[in-house]
């Protein structure tokens, strides 16, 4: 059942690189058809040339990451506005907001080489130009067109080689592409997988930088053979990724979506294994990342996905009472069909709150054994956690209700916040509480006796758009109470470890194994 | 200058024309008037800055006056779109100006491509263009930079004849060329404003040049015109000390050349 780390990502490849291809083609595509007009016209008014030249500089200025994630509230509020004036959305993650941001990125190379090719063009030259009787549009063409050529090429070119690096970072706003190996590598410490996503967009960006260098010698040179190959080796690579990608998307599937964390991933492989037991067909739609995925629901896309109970109370149903778990889900899925029809089908029989932990050794040797033991300690500590902890209630109310003050605080990839609780780097983190690692690492989780942190089961959720489908939720009702948080511990590990581990799909395949063997385990907490 | 009859037999004619650069005092050129008649094949000399090339590039409207009327077989040149008007007048520029980046059969072609002519028609028109500046047929598909600087200005005028136009406006056009290939181009010039009764007018500032081609010289000093006639009338009667001494520098030195010949000592006469 174990994956050879190289065998699993070459049979991933023709989906990621299918996936990368397209959406680094259409974003080219589209920012050269956006750049060359507005550089020409640029490169005529002084007036227009500041103002672009700076907004598309500015745009070079934001991380690549961060110019996909803001496309996401934009994109969010625009298909919510659509579903209320058309009664349809489109999905705000995945395709779009990965490609809007891509191109606004691939701009800048090109308007700019545009711009200072024509700004460096003789002027005796562009004399001769109107003396022989050339006008607007067509003189720019006559003179500038093959004499800018080569600025321009080496603008695309540029373009080309940033469009397919950044394309990486489309996976956490959920379009699949090469960056699925580098962000799930980092997230397993698989690093193969980051090591073989790397170079795959690294020969991708070569080989499409050569051929783009061989159009344009062909055009410098006026050789057509030289265009024409080079043009049809870029436009088969183009088909031959539209077909390897667009071909398993026939089949009518239901999509589930995942959390880019190791347990979302799991379990997403576990529903879609029960959606295909059941005989129906499905589709993994993975990488979705921070508070998104539920809104994601109300835009069309997934049909099914886990989340935690927490994170809706909080951050989806704005409450920051903590009622007691039982109460706290029916009123949740009352909340959920009544506000969205979202179905809630039930929980998953084991909990993920975040929950402080400790080396073992180190929280005996202090003494600590609860959050309340801790704070008194805590002005000589340091906390790490992930990038998203210090910004949830859960964390204000831990702060204000023991009275939380860290020496310092600093935030990780989970990895390595894992990794620097080992080391020793920090003392405490803000682990998930059904992580393998806690376990493996001997950590201990401290209690928390004034029940500051809600609950966070998880739950299984069915979109609006499925809300009627029984057979969907037949398949997925036998999952309710079906994996207790030592089984979900165990499958974490297994893709966490360092040593032979296996894909989230093996993990959910061994889960799928255990849970039938021993159905409605009662729930562990910690 | 008379205006009226002139004006309308003219091929090119200036009225009042004035042109300053900027907002400065200086007038580049100031109140020409100036008629061009059919047929004439006019230099312009004076010194740099003296206005000749100001006042060239005003016709076809490379330049804007700021003043005055330009007026090109009648018609006022502002009447039309500044492109239409150039594609029907010939300009051969200083230093050449041919498009690196076209062959040499695109370079002739450029202007009735512009015009629209069909593709064929183009061909045979470099063919003859070709022919007509003495160049072999098969340097069309050769790209600029491959030939010499006189075979380069030939081109040149090849383009600027290309569409058929009835006025050639040159500015320097052989200043960057050797002494014996400058000879050459210019009886090859003077034999096609002949043989295609063009109207001519060319910007130099070689005396001698303007004394061999052309049949009128028009002196330019401070954007003023000071001489216009026959080159005979001005080498005869200069209306000036200025002009004499211009006109008398390629007698001068043809006589120094003759006193050579005769066996006089190569020296500076002092």
């Amino acid at each position: 059942m174990t994956d050879g780390a190289l065998a699993s990502a070459l049979r991933a490849l023709p989906e990621y690189l299918g996936y990368h291809v397209l959406l680094s083609a259409a974003a080219l595509a589209l920012g050269m058809l956006l750049s060359l007009p507005l550089a020409l016209s640029a490169s005529r008014s002084p007036r227009l040339r500041w103002p672009l030249l700076s907004f598309v500089s500015l745009v070079q200025t934001i991380p690549g990451l961060a110019l996909m994630a803001l496309f996401y509230p934009i994109l969010l509020a625009l298909s919510l506005a659509s579903v209320s004036l058309i009664g349809r959305g489109f999905s705000a993650l995945g395709f779009l907001p990965a490609l809007l941001a891509l191109t606004l990125y691939s701009m800048l190379p090109m308007v700019r080489n545009i711009v200072t090719g024509f700004a460096n063009l003789d002027p005796a030259l562009i004399e001769a130009a109107h003396g022989v009787g050339s006008a607007g549009a067509r003189r720019l063409w006559r003179v500038g067109g093959p004499w800018f050529a080569p600025a321009a090429g080496a603008g695309r070119r540029a373009a080309a080689v940033w469009v397919i690096g950044t394309a990486t970072l489309a996976t956490p706003v959920g379009q699949t592409s090469l960056g699925n190996y580098i962000f799930s590598g980092l997230q397993t410490e698989n690093w193969v997988w980051v090591l073989f996503g790397c170079a795959i967009s690294a020969i991708l960006a070569l080989i499409v930088d050569q051929l783009l260098a061989l159009i344009e010698s062909g055009i410098a040179r006026r050789r057509k053979p030289r265009i024409l190959a080079g043009g049809a080796a870029l436009l088969i690579g183009v088909l031959a990724a539209a077909f390897t990608v667009l071909m398993p998307a026939s089949r009518p599937g239901y999509v589930v979506g995942a959390k880019h964390f190791t347990a979302p991933s799991v379990l997403a492989a576990l529903i879609g294994q029960r959606i295909e037991a059941a005989g129906l067909a499905s589709t993994l739609r993975s990488g979705l990342g921070w508070a998104g995925v539920l809104s994601s629901f109300l835009t069309g896309h997934p049909d099914s996905l886990m989340d935690y109970s927490g994170t809706i109370w909080a951050n989806v149903m704005r409450r920051t009472d903590n009622p007691p778990r039982e109460a706290m889900l029916r009123e949740m899925a009352e909340w959920l069909k009544r506000e969205h029809d979202i179905v809630l089908v039930g929980p998953l029989g084991f909990e993920n709150a975040y929950a402080l932990a400790m080396r073992g050794d180190r929280a005996e040797t202090l003494g600590i054994r609860s959050i309340a033991d801790l704070a008194a300690h805590a002005p000589s500590l340091s906390i790490g956690s992930d990038y998203e902890f210090f910004a949830r209630p859960e964390w204000r109310s831990l702060r204000d209700g023991y009275g939380l003050r860290f020496g310092r605080r600093r935030e990780f990839q989970s990895t390595f916040m894992y990794r620097a609780l080992a080391d020793g780097d920090v003392d405490v983190i803000s682990a998930f509480s059904s992580d393998g690692r806690i376990e493996a690492d001997r950590l201990i989780v401290l209690d928390d006796p004034q029940q500051r942190i809600p609950p966070y089961d998880a739950i299984l959720l069915i979109s609006p758009r499925r809300a009627q489908d029984k057979a969907l939720l037949s398949a997925l009702e036998s999952l309710v109470g079906a994996i207790p948080v030592r089984r979900m511990r165990q499958a974490n590990f297994m893709v966490d470890r360092p040593r032979e581990a296996v894909s989230p799909a093996a993990a959910a395949r061994w889960l799928d194994s255990q849970s039938s063997s021993s159905p409605r385990e009662n729930r562990i907490d910690d | 200058m008379s205006a009226g009859p002139a004006r309308e037999a003219a091929a090119i004619a200036l009225e009042d024309v004035s042109k300053r650069y900027g907002q400065t005092a200086h007038y580049a050129v100031r109140s020409i008037d100036l008629a061009i008649a059919h047929g004439s094949f006019v230099a312009m000399v004076g010194s740099s800055g003296s206005g000749k090339t100001t006042l060239l590039k005003c016709i076809n409207r490379l330049i804007e006056p700021d003043h005055g009327a330009i007026l090109v077989e009648g018609q006022p040149v502002s009447d039309r779109p500044a492109h239409e008007l150039r594609r029907h007048i010939g300009y051969v520029f200083q230093g050449i100006g041919l498009f690196p980046h076209l062959s040499v059969a695109e370079n002739i072609g450029v202007t009735p491509d512009l015009l629209g002519w069909p593709r064929p028609e183009i061909a045979s028109r470099v063919a003859e263009l070709l022919e007509l500046v003495e160049l072999p047929a098969d340097y069309g598909a050769r790209m600029p930079d491959a030939l010499s600087g006189g075979q380069r200005q030939r081109i040149g005028i090849a383009r600027a004849l290309a569409a058929r136009p009835g006025i050639l406006l040159m500015d320097e056009p052989f200043g960057a060329l050797d002494p014996i290939t400058r000879e050459t181009l210019g009886n090859a010039c003077r034999h096609l404003h002949e043989t295609l009764g063009l109207t001519t007018v060319m910007v130099t500032h070689d005396i001698f040049e303007a004394v061999l081609l052309a049949d009128r010289i028009v002196v330019l000093r401070q954007g003023r015109i000071v001489a216009d006639g026959t080159p005979h009338e001005l080498l005869v009667d200069p209306p000036d000390e200025e002009v004499r001494d211009l006109m008398a520098m390629p007698l001068r030195q043809a006589g120094r050349v003759q006193a050579l010949l005769n066996g006089a000592p190569a020296a500076v006469p002092s």
